[in-house]
């Protein structure tokens, strides 16, 4: 049997329909963390003061501030997808939902779009409204900084790449996993890992160019199109539905 | 009601192929060091209520399991609906057959129509609002179809998950403890259920610890403790495993009873369980009756019961598990 998108429509709009319904997620990855990285980013940068304007601490201090905005990107799915598969195993789905034609990759690229769907809108939404208030009362000298090409551009890059390794480093670690909490604390741990280097570019410690932002992003967009691969060849629907080893 | 939402294409579609619809061959599985089945062969025929009995831990989850490609054998092979289990035709056998778990396996948050509705697309399936209402309309659930499974009792939720395995109209339908937690009606639907899907010509490999119930459904059984012990119709396997018995109840009892059976022709031996009541082994219980009822009166007893003692599919399980004679066949 071929790839089937319409099986994968099924896995995301069962994964979108129980997001809705789970307070875990409506309320904590939908709500206090949006919301809690929107006023972080804006307070930063409404609290500096006019004599640091000029400063070299004004690269750190807005490199600081987008840096949350990419921290939306790699904590909200991690936890989601560390769910993804040992949280079907624990509720007792997972055997009924592998009874049928499903076949791996199809279960993986559903899980992961299911995910992918609301990371995605909340923090393209948490860089809108920020973008809006440094817009509306941000000084105009940091008006020019924030709305500059190069930050524009490793927000717009990174927030979906950022996602996917997240993802995919999620979905991995829900797949060999014994327990919901373990997976989820390793997931969000494996997610910061290429968040380290885009910090380090953000905050100037390695010195952030066109060239090195693009090749880095490249290298991110290879990670996130073999990584549904590697999972499906981790995926081990013995392992998952007995737990033992063969 | 078109004929694509009609319980039984499928299996048409397979009949029509003329090969049995299981057909298990030395199939074995180990996890680690234990051994889970040992060497089991058996076929069901299309159209058959086939049950799987054993104790716990015998191997019947991890058959199903096994047939279903769940997991893999670890020896032998299996054929489903006529197709060879292996890694490329997981996705096809599993479009063909569906499966309840023991468990519903339900997506809690979920309504009972969501919950179809999700599996209805999983199976790529056409017209599926007609074919959810009617799996809803056959467990009798049309009225909770909005309800969230979360909601719903064990009771109920094991009829959600059997509607989802009908959703799809499968040709082999596997069903593990499918009554249980249900209450004696919920379970006597369960088996008019199971009763008019093999006049679709659908195939139901059921396992079950009531014996009753495989006695009452099954066409025949498979009796395995890790192996596979015996297989047949439930009149066979009691009569491979108990002689056939006449039982008598007299008022008083016999003065000379050995002279009295020796005259009755079929009476191969007796015994007297209590005073006055007598268990005869015989070939044929309708043969040696009218002669042994005319003996008896013949010598002045006053007969009160005649009539045979019938083996229970209960006592041939107890006689092969529960006598530890886990090596018969």
């Amino acid at each position: 049997m071929t790839f089937s998108w319409h099986r994968v429509g099924a896995i995301v709009k069962k994964e979108l329909k129980d997001y809705r319904r789970n307070r875990f997620v409506v309320i904590l990855t939908m709500t206090v963390l949006p919301l809690v990285f929107v006023l972080l980013p804006v307070i930063q940068l409404f609290t500096i003061r006019v004599s640091e304007i000029s400063s070299s601490k004004l690269d750190t201090r807005i490199g600081i501030s987008l840096l949350y905005m990419l921290i939306v990107p790699a904590i909200i799915p991690s936890a989601l997808s560390a769910y993804s598969v040992i949280g079907e195993r624990e509720q007792g789905t997972l055997e009924p939902l592998l009874t049928t034609p499903i076949r791996s990759e199809e279960l993986l690229v559903g899980k992961a779009l299911a995910v992918s769907i609301p990371t995605l809108v909340v923090a393209y939404a948490i860089y809108g409204i920020f973008l809006i208030a440094v817009g509306a009362f941000a000084n105009p000298a940091l008006q020019v900084v924030v709305f500059g090409q190069a930050h524009l551009l490793v927000e717009l890059l990174f927030i979906p790449l950022l996602a996917g390794w997240s993802i995919w480093v999620g979905i991995a670690i829900s797949t060999r996993s014994a327990d919901v909490r373990v997976a989820q604390q390793l997931s969000v741990f494996a997610s910061l890992a290429p968040l380290i280097i885009v910090a380090l570019l953000a905050l100037n410690v390695i010195k952030p160019t066109l060239v090195l932002t693009l090749l880095l992003a490249a290298g991110l967009l290879v990670l996130d199109s073999v990584g549904w691969r590697l999972v499906a060849l981790m995926f081990d629907r013995e392992r998952l539905i007995v737990g033992e080893p063969r | 009601m078109t004929s694509s939402t009609t319980f039984g294409s499928k299996a048409a579609r397979v009949r029509a192929a003329g090969e049995p619809a299981l057909v298990v061959e030395h199939l074995t599985k180990h996890f680690g060091s234990r051994i889970a089945l040992d060497d089991v062969c058996f076929e069901v025929e299309q159209g058959e209520v086939f049950g799987l009995l054993g104790p716990n831990g015998a191997g019947k989850t991890t058959m199903i399991r096994i047939l279903g490609t769940l997991i893999k054998p670890t020896f032998g092979n299996a054929t489903v609906t006529g197709i060879s289990l292996s890694r490329e035709t997981g996705s096809e056998i599993r479009a063909r057959i569906s499966i309840m778990p023991e468990t519903p396996g339900l997506y809690l948050r979920l309504t009972v129509w969501e919950n179809l509705e999700c599996f209805a697309g999983l199976y790529q399936l056409s017209h599926v609002n007609e074919r959810i209402r009617k799996a809803l309309a056959s467990v009798n659930l049309a009225d909770r179809q909005n309800e969230l499974c979360g909601s719903l009792s064990k009771g109920l939720r094991q009829r959600v998950a059997l509607a989802r395995s009908l959703l799809s109209d499968p040709a082999v339908l596997f069903l593990d403890e499918p009554t249980s937690g249900l209450d004696p009606v919920a379970a006597h639907e369960v088996h008019d259920l199971i009763g008019a899907l093999r006049e679709h010509g659908v195939t139901t490999l059921v396992t079950t610890h009531r014996l009753e119930e495989a006695e009452r459904l099954c066409d025949r059984v498979a009796i395995v403790n890790t192996k596979l012990l015996l297989v047949g119709k439930p009149d066979t396997l009691r009569a491979d495993l108990f002689s056939r018995k006449l039982e008598v109840r007299l008022s008083s009892r016999l003065r000379d009873p050995s002279r009295v059976f020796s005259e009755v022709l079929g009476v191969k031996h007796w015994e007297e369980p209590e005073a006055g009541s007598y268990l005869l082994d015989v070939e044929d219980p309708d043969l040696v009756a009218p002669p042994l009822i005319r003996t008896l009166v013949g010598c002045g007893a006053d007969v009160l019961a005649v009539g045979e003692r019938r083996h229970s599919l209960e006592d041939v399980y107890l006689q092969l598990i529960g006598d530890g004679a886990g090596e018969r066949k």
